[in-house]
């Protein structure tokens, strides 16, 4: 289990708690955390689920696998702390995460 | 101006739902055309996922989405449905009575349809081009700034840039090049998704100086009444640049809006179709609403609702067709005139 803090664009926090196994993106949908679109459901193929990590945190989270980087391409305003939330696992480590959503998905 | 196409239903979107709703008013007679946005058959399942399996469609433990669309046309190929692809419908206008609805609809390619009936299928709505994040791009589209590529004569001579890293980028920068005055391609890292023969072909034409290719991206226009001068762009390395260019054609790939529906006088809400639950008709007599598109209490956006809601759209769409015929409820295990259209008699 994990406290997950979804920052949105005008800067509004919301705290969301994801079970570990989880994706950070399941959290923002089951929480209706604003921000989030994930049209595709989780499946790699949109870029609608697209985060900033914040910096503390981007050590602990890491890369983007090569073929969410391939689909970041089609995400708006990538930036070098960007990732695609269905690709982010829930662990113990994750706990306090803290993630930007950007001004628009698409 | 081609022809009207008469047909007695048109189903707009040929997503899973939509293909099977041929199936379900084939059985009773109803000739349906179909519309869709895309320029293949399928929807989300061909275009976003047509490789990942689907685990809850009754009957298939697991099917791959493109799979399932194969599956559907074989099923529904008795019917010869007709496709209209790279369509848009862009406008519905009623012109019959709440007892015998008729709408004439115009595609955005000036097809024209007549039709007694008609099914929004339309998933999450229509695919359209995401728009990267740069200021004042509105003022820029159609005129200098293309989503996609119509006409490539008009492109001929021009300076072009070309943002992404997918196939549409890769493909365009190798169509474009030999009658652009200079296509550059920008991406924001040096690797590619598009397919690794038209990446090899690009570098090729790199190394041999006949168009450029930059890493970074477009942060700013500039140029006048919508017309292109240059691009202002930030490298990888945080260095800035600009690219002059007459055309810029940015590729980020689809992602669905509502588009048209909400302009063809359909009670809506959060761009969703509410429809009833015995007819899944919307508020205007004649136009249904099935899948992921449409709502009711208790709706659930899984491909088999929309089979379900497509069976019993197909009951009320009969009674429009054939006002003064009687329907009778047949399997397609027992009937002889169901399996005679199927063409699987004994």
């Amino acid at each position: 289990m994990a406290k997950l803090q979804f920052v949105d664009f005008g800067g509004t926090a919301r705290m969301v708690e994801a079970p570990n196994g989880s994706t950070v993106m399941e959290a923002a949908i089951k929480n209706a955390v604003p921000g989030i679109e994930a049209e595709c459901g989780g499946a790699c193929a949109c870029a609608t689920c697209h985060v900033y990590i914040d910096d503390a945190w981007q050590a602990i989270v890491g890369p983007p696998t090569s073929m969410e980087e391939d689909m970041l391409d089609f995400a708006y305003d990538v930036r070098p702390n960007s990732r695609l939330s269905c690709q982010i696992k829930v662990t113990d480590q994750l706990d306090g995460l803290i993630l930007h959503t950007p001004e628009h998905q698409a | 101006m081609s022809d009207v196409i008469k047909t007695d239903a048109l189903i707009v979107g040929a997503g899973p739902v939509g293909l099977f709703a041929v199936f379900e008013l084939g059985l009773l007679d109803i000739k349906c055309h179909l519309v869709d946005i895309l320029p293949k058959i399928g929807g989300q399942c061909a275009e976003l996922y047509p490789e990942k399996p689907i685990y809850d469609i009754p009957g298939f433990p697991s099917v791959t989405g493109q799979g399932l669309i194969d599956n559907l046309l074989k099923q529904i190929e008795p019917f010869n449905p007709e496709f209209h692809l790279s369509e848009m419908v862009a406008s519905v206008e009623s012109m019959g009575t709440a007892t015998a609805p008729l709408f004439r609809v115009m595609t955005d390619a000036g097809t024209e349809f007549e039709t007694k009936s008609l099914i929004i299928a339309a998933g999450g709505g229509s695919f359209q081009p995401k728009k990267p994040p740069i200021p004042e791009i509105e003022t820029y589209e159609e005129k200098s700034v293309f989503y996609a590529v119509r006409r490539m004569e008009e492109l001929r001579g021009c300076d072009v840039l070309i943002v992404g890293g997918g196939d549409s980028a890769l493909d365009w920068t190798l169509n474009l090049q030999p009658i652009a005055r200079r296509v550059t391609l920008m991406h924001r890292r040096d690797e590619f998704r598009a397919a690794p023969h038209s990446v090899e072909q690009m570098r090729s034409l790199v190394a041999d100086g006949k168009m450029d290719l930059r890493i970074g991206q477009v942060t700013g226009l500039r140029g006048d009444n919508g017309l292109l001068s240059s691009a202002i762009c930030r490298g990888s390395d945080n260095s800035a640049f600009d690219i002059n260019c007459d055309a810029m054609l940015p590729f980020f790939g689809l992602t669905m809006k509502l588009g048209p529906i909400a302009d063809w006088g359909l009670s809506l809400s959060e761009n969703l179709v509410p429809v009833d639950t015995e007819r899944f008709e919307t508020s205007t007599p004649g136009i249904f609403a099935i899948g992921d598109i449409n709502t009711y209490p208790g709706k659930l956006k899984l491909i088999l609702s929309g089979f379900h809601e497509g069976a019993l759209a197909a009951q009320r769409v009969y009674r429009y067709v054939y006002p003064d015929k009687r329907l009778t409820f047949q399997y397609t295990t027992s009937s002889s005139s169901l399996q005679k259209k199927l063409g699987v008699e004994g």
